[in-house]
């Protein structure tokens, strides 16, 4: 790999991806159009995150990745392979070792710290996206703060439904100002969202956009007084590690209609065994 | 026991050598030379180089080879290595009218000033599976070629090779459609002046709305499938604009550079193209007389469907620009350029297959909550 550069991405490109980073802590919530590059792996497989990564990370951090919560599925060793291969740099499984966490679709249960950094990866990141799917539009509409549309759509689900019927990629309005996507988190993680001493980077290398919630940003999923917003529970505890507060995969075991349920935070539910 | 997403790192190990041993099929079959797909795959090294953004023949071959001919894979691999290189400059704007021409034909005129060249082409070809292909050996294709083919095919009786009666026009061949513009029967075309920046996808991203060249640049990096069929929905109707071919030429262009340190430019290569100009439904005001108006498409190598296509799609995103009022997805810009790569539509489409079952499981929860409260109230 040696004819490539550390981390891949070439310095002019970090550089370029690190300005447009800057703006998006500077401006919490507000996406930041970037020089999407070409990665050597599938869009949609992270590579606005891998290319946020890549731009931040140095010899010395010490990385983790994880898809789903666990660090073993495919795609999660792939990046961390590819980070491996084009840095050297060490990588752990344990959520309180890493200095920088690439993840998909979850945030760890372990409380992040001061100075670590988690990076999210995001397929869609316009959160009006699905209620207006015109750029030119959604762009004018978070420059107005022009947000009621969100409202009336959670006011209609709750009255058709009783609930919001977003379990996952659930709204949030950060620092009191811009509507935010929280990449396809379950809501169970959008607390963890709010105040959190880590900064939190977001990277949408298709849809080229940036964003960022620097450290204890307030983060709030929206709702009603009279519908405050709730996550998800289990009323079965974790199978392997007896964890009732985390998040739980759902395993099918057989044919009849048998299941299991495991933490989803393959590093929490070990660490909780090994206790 | 839960193993369904465990031994992540094993697997992909198997997976890739897997695919090594069914890209090479069965050993006792000989192994494709890059030379053998340049020559003889060579329209698919033109699609690879077109899509991909990337004029290298060998490389293109190679992606083909790598991707064992899936043409979209290939194109991403040529994206993705062409994404690592270092830029040294812009090149001079290409002059097509320079261009030594192997194919040009001109729909709108019955002759054009240099003839029409037929050329390579599978126009007028029948297609009849051609049996002799089989077999390899010196005549083969040719049983369906009947007839001479030592001299180029010329339509008319006057065609001009290349370089032949071209000194009459200056050594040039104009553009079929000059003879419209020294009229003033179709809208001008100015170049941009040489100091304008151009546009750059792929280094800037998407602005929109977009300029011509942001859209030009799209479309000539666009999936031939989606702009074909967008293409062809103007023609049905869907954002018409009544296109003739006024001219489809193929042929060599020289490249050229201005190293800063030398101050004049000097030629760095010589590159394959297609170029497709259409001329469109015509306008006109109170104020100005009619005129007819243009559709532009320019690819790499000889990909002739893909600049045709590409020119009546160009032609429907100017409906702004021409005061028509759009009304069909193939006039819609941020509907055409946010789906016209492919390289973004097959990664976001395939990683569908990503696990989400985090996702999942919270809809899972979600739907359980609702239909227990659901059957509740019906009790």
């Amino acid at each position: 790999m040696s004819a490539y550069n550390f981390a891949f991405l070439d310095e002019q490109t970090k550089r370029m991806i690190r300005r447009a980073l800057l703006k998006a802590v500077a401006i919490p919530g507000h996406q930041v159009p970037f020089g999407s590059r070409e990665m050597p792996l599938s869009y949609g497989w992270g590579t606005g995150g891998v290319q946020v990564t890549a731009s931040v990370i140095g010899p010395d951090d010490v990385f983790k990745v994880i898809d789903q919560g666990a660090d073993d599925t495919t795609n999660a060793v792939s990046i961390r392979q590819f980070f491996e291969r084009t840095t050297g740099v060490r990588t752990t499984t344990r959520t309180d070792a890493a200095t920088l966490i690439q993840t998909r679709h979850r945030i760890p249960e372990t409380p992040l710290r001061e100075g670590q950094i988690l990076v999210l990866q995001v397929p869609i990141p316009e959160p009006l996206r699905w209620l207006e799917p015109r750029e030119i539009e959604t762009r004018k509409m978070h420059a107005l703060e022009e947000y009621g549309v969100m409202h009336v759509r959670l006011y209609e689900d709750i009255t058709r439904h009783g609930h919001v019927e977003t379990a996952y990629d659930y709204p949030v309005l950060v620092n009191g100002r811009y509507l935010m996507r929280p990449s396809p988190i379950p809501k169970f993680d959008n607390p963890k969202l709010d105040r959190n001493p880590a900064l939190l980077l977001f990277g949408a290398g298709r849809e080229k956009r940036i964003y960022a919630v620097p450290p204890y940003t307030p983060v709030r999923s929206l709702d009603f007084e009279d519908h405050p917003f709730t996550v998800e529970r289990w009323d079965r505890t974790c199978a392997l590690c007896g964890a009732a507060d985390a998040f739980m995969d759902e395993i099918v075991v057989d044919d009849k209609g048998g299941r299991m349920f495991v933490c989803s935070d393959t590093d929490h539910c070990e660490r909780r065994r090994g206790r | 026991m839960y193993v369904a997403v465990k031994g992540g790192e094993k697997a992909i190990a198997s997976a890739h050598r897997l695919l090594a041993e069914e890209r090479r099929g069965d050993p006792s079959v000989p192994e494709l030379t890059l030379d053998q797909i340049d020559q003889q795959l060579g329209l698919a090294v033109d699609r690879v180089m077109t899509e991909g953004s990337l004029y290298d023949r060998e490389l293109a071959a190679l992606a083909i080879k790598q991707a064992r001919g899936d043409l979209i894979e290939a194109i991403f691999l040529a994206r993705a290595y062409r994404t690592t290189l270092p830029r040294f400059g812009a090149t001079r704007p290409i002059d097509t009218s320079s261009m030594v021409v192997r194919r040009r034909v001109s729909a709108t005129f019955k002759d054009v000033p240099g003839g029409q060249i037929l050329g390579a082409t599978f126009d007028y070809t029948h297609r009849l599976l051609d049996w002799s292909l089989a077999v390899p050996g010196e005549r083969n294709g040719h049983g369906a070629a009947s007839g001479p083919a030592s001299q180029p095919a010329v339509n008319g009786r006057d065609h001009a090779q290349p370089g032949s009666d071209l000194a009459s026009l200056g050594g040039r061949l104009p553009r079929a459609i000059d003879a419209l513009d020294r009229d003033d029967l179709i809208e001008p075309e100015e170049p941009d002046p040489d100091d304008r920046p151009v546009a750059d996808l792929t280094r800037d991203g998407l602005g929109l709305p977009a300029g011509r060249d942001a859209r030009l640049q799209n479309l000539a990096r666009a999936d031939e499938g989606f702009v074909l069929a967008l293409g062809y929905a103007t023609q049905r109707g869907y954002g018409r604009n009544h296109p003739f071919a006024g001219e489809i030429r193929v042929g060599e262009v020289e490249i050229e550079l201005v190293p800063e340190e030398l101050g004049f430019p000097i030629t760095i290569g010589e590159i394959t193209l297609t170029e497709c100009q259409m001329v469109n439904q015509f306008k006109g005001t109170a104020t100005a007389p009619p005129q007819f108006t243009r559709g532009y498409g320019l690819t790499f190598g000889h990909t002739e469907r893909k600049a045709m296509t590409m020119a009546l799609v160009d032609r429907a995103l100017r409906c702004h620009e021409l005061g028509e009022t759009p009304t069909s997805p193939p006039q819609d810009e941020e509907f055409v350029l946010s789906h016209s790569d492919n390289v973004e539509a097959s990664g976001f489409v395939q990683h569908l297959k990503l696990p989400h079952h985090v996702d999942f499981q919270s809809e899972l929860v979600l739907i359980r909550t609702l239909r227990s409260e659901a059957e509740a109230r019906a009790r």
